[in-house]
């Protein structure tokens, strides 16, 4: 079976110092995976890898046995890669709704029609609100992003992806920030997305997210440090060791 | 919605109106040429407002048309051949340009626009043979649209607002549709519209080349009103005040870059008979309205119409 994302040897200096090191795995479709590592471990780089944010040096990443790195970001994703952003990159002075119909013109043709008006495009509209309804923000669409909470515009990242049906979701960082009760909805936001989706999750903090990996990955200073099923890497003594140091 | 509609009939009234009830020659050329300069202002706020790119080179559209269709008419071209191929070789010009400035952005991307605004200067400047250097070169005569005679200063007036009135629409439609939106999302997330799916680069170059359009559009305008092009209407000094107009008027608004116009090409040709230091004037009443409004006239008094209505509203609530 090919993998939904592959990635063989990838490696990516910043000057003198390397961000990721020969790293390599392999995501089967409908994967749950997560990516884990302390603070500078590279797993930020290693999604800005994927996505062609940033170049890398040496590699291969493949989605669904297709090489990307020669394609620019915008084709990546109309292959089917989506991602949410540790860091909110959204548009703070529009509606929440018009944030995700800029999601879904970025997959339609119709993005470069200069003629009709956006507004009256209902099946646009229509689709939005329904990703906003599957993460819990159906009422506050027409608000604006600057009027929304922290924890709402978390939400309104994961609406943007989930709207525009990817096959590969990379998630960075989706309950960072977040209170207790914002954690779990983020959560069963996350437990109905269907199988055909394959997510890949960075997480700093393991807790919060052990219970949705099925398969973990442990980086540490740009290498991979140990892979295997939720068991094999908590019970691994190098998880321990990278996280409780020795 | 209804009042809107009202408003914008009464002011088309008013601008179709305006040569009747202005009798003098002098002030009927002069809203001639504020409507000329408010679509090369509009056209490039496609640019500046929309796009979140400051061109300082957007007059360069002025001379590129012009002197094609000067050029283009003593070849022997009729005037509509001229007028469509003059716009179609300076709308190719504003596709290369874009080509090259949007290898930049921010401070790059002016410098770029403003180094080959530049260029266009010199070669009017310098290449005597083709431009006639500093004395420039004279259009024959305007043309008779449908067997129309624009001649007069009235009748050229309403021609210059039937070319305006379409391009705005034209502008307001693109500004309103998804590739506007697309163009606005590019300018304030280029990084996440591209994780989005969009190709940010294609929607600049296209705005560039839609504003250049309209720019040349602008340029052909300001040909049949002058009869005459030289390096001086092309110069960093126009440019600088077409970008001028967009930020006085604020960049945000469509009808900004309008506002603009009007404001400095009446300070421009109007004070400056009676005020020798018009230029100084023009920069007091810049820095008064940077200073109490930010981004620009009308949104300024948007906000300001906004607080007034809001207690109002209140009242009537209560």
């Amino acid at each position: 079976m090919t993998p939904a994302l592959e990635v063989v040897n990838l490696n990516k200096r910043f000057g003198g110092l390397p961000a990721t090191r020969q790293v390599s795995l392999s995501v089967m479709p409908g994967e749950r995976r997560l990516i884990i590592g302390p603070n500078g471990a590279g797993k930020t780089t290693l999604f800005n890898l994927i996505t062609g944010d940033l170049t890398p040096d040496a590699g291969s990443v493949k989605l669904f046995g297709q090489e990307l790195l020669k394609l620019p970001t915008q084709q990546r994703v109309h292959l089917g890669l989506a991602r949410t952003y540790q860091i909110l990159t959204l548009f703070p002075k529009e509606t929440l709704c018009h944030n995700v119909v800029l999601a879904l013109l970025g997959l339609d043709r119709m993005r470069w029609d200069v003629w009709t008006f956006l507004l009256g495009q209902s099946h646009l509209y229509d689709a939005a609100r329904e990703a906003l309804a599957l993460v819990g923000l159906g009422a506050s669409a027409d608000r604006t992003v600057a009027e929304t909470s922290y924890g709402e515009r978390r939400r309104l990242e994961m609406a943007m992806a989930l709207a525009q049906k990817p096959k590969v979701l990379l998630l960075d960082e989706p309950l960072a920030g977040l209170s207790q009760e914002e954690r779990s909805q983020v959560r069963d936001v996350l437990a109905r997305v269907p199988r055909d989706v394959t997510i890949v999750m960075i997480e700093h903090d393991m807790d919060s997210a052990l219970a949705f990996a099925e398969r973990i990955t442990l980086l540490h200073y740009g290498e991979v440090i140990v892979e295997g099923t939720r068991s094999q890497v908590v019970a691994d003594p190098r998880t321990k060791e990278v996280y409780l140091g020795d | 919605m209804r009042r809107k509609g009202v408003l914008l009939f009464a002011i088309g009234m008013a601008l179709i109106a305006v040569p009747l009830i202005i009798t003098s020659e002098f002030y009927v050329n002069l809203a001639s040429q504020i409507l000329i300069y408010a679509l090369l202002a509009v056209s490039l706020n496609l640019l500046l407002g929309y796009g979140g790119m400051v061109s300082l080179g957007h007059a360069s559209f002025v001379g590129l048309a012009s002197y094609a269709a000067v050029l283009l008419l003593n070849a022997g071209f009729g005037q509509l051949a001229s007028a469509v191929l003059a716009i179609l070789f300076s709308t190719a010009c504003g596709g290369l340009f874009g080509l090259l400035a949007l290898r930049a952005s921010g401070i790059g991307f002016l410098m770029i626009t403003l180094a080959l605004g530049q260029i266009v200067w010199g070669i009017a400047y310098r290449a005597n043979t083709l431009t006639n250097g500093d004395n420039g070169l004279r259009y024959a005569a305007r043309p008779h649209p449908f067997g129309i005679a624009i001649d007069s200063a009235s009748s050229f007036y309403w021609f210059s607002l039937i070319v305006f009135a379409i391009a705005l629409f034209f502008i307001w439609r693109v500004t309103r549709s998804p590739f506007g939106a697309s163009l606005q999302g590019a300018r304030d997330q280029p990084r996440r519209m591209r994780m989005l799916g969009h190709n940010v680069w294609l929607i600049q170059w296209l705005a560039f080349v839609l504003a250049s359009f309209w720019g040349s559009v602008a340029g052909l305008l300001y040909v049949y009103y002058n009869l005459f092009i030289s390096p001086h209407a092309i110069s960093l000094q126009q440019s600088a005040e077409v970008l001028l107009m967009a930020i006085l008027g604020g960049a945000s608004a469509l009808t900004g870059p309008i506002v603009g116009a009007v404001i400095i090409t009446l300070v421009k040709n109007v004070v400056s008979t009676y005020f020798e230091r018009w230029n100084s004037l023009l920069g007091a009443i810049f820095v008064v309205v940077i200073m109490f409004m930010p981004f620009g006239i009308v949104p300024g008094v948007r906000q300001l119409w906004a607080r007034w209505r809001a207690p109002k509203k209140l009242e009537r609530a209560a």
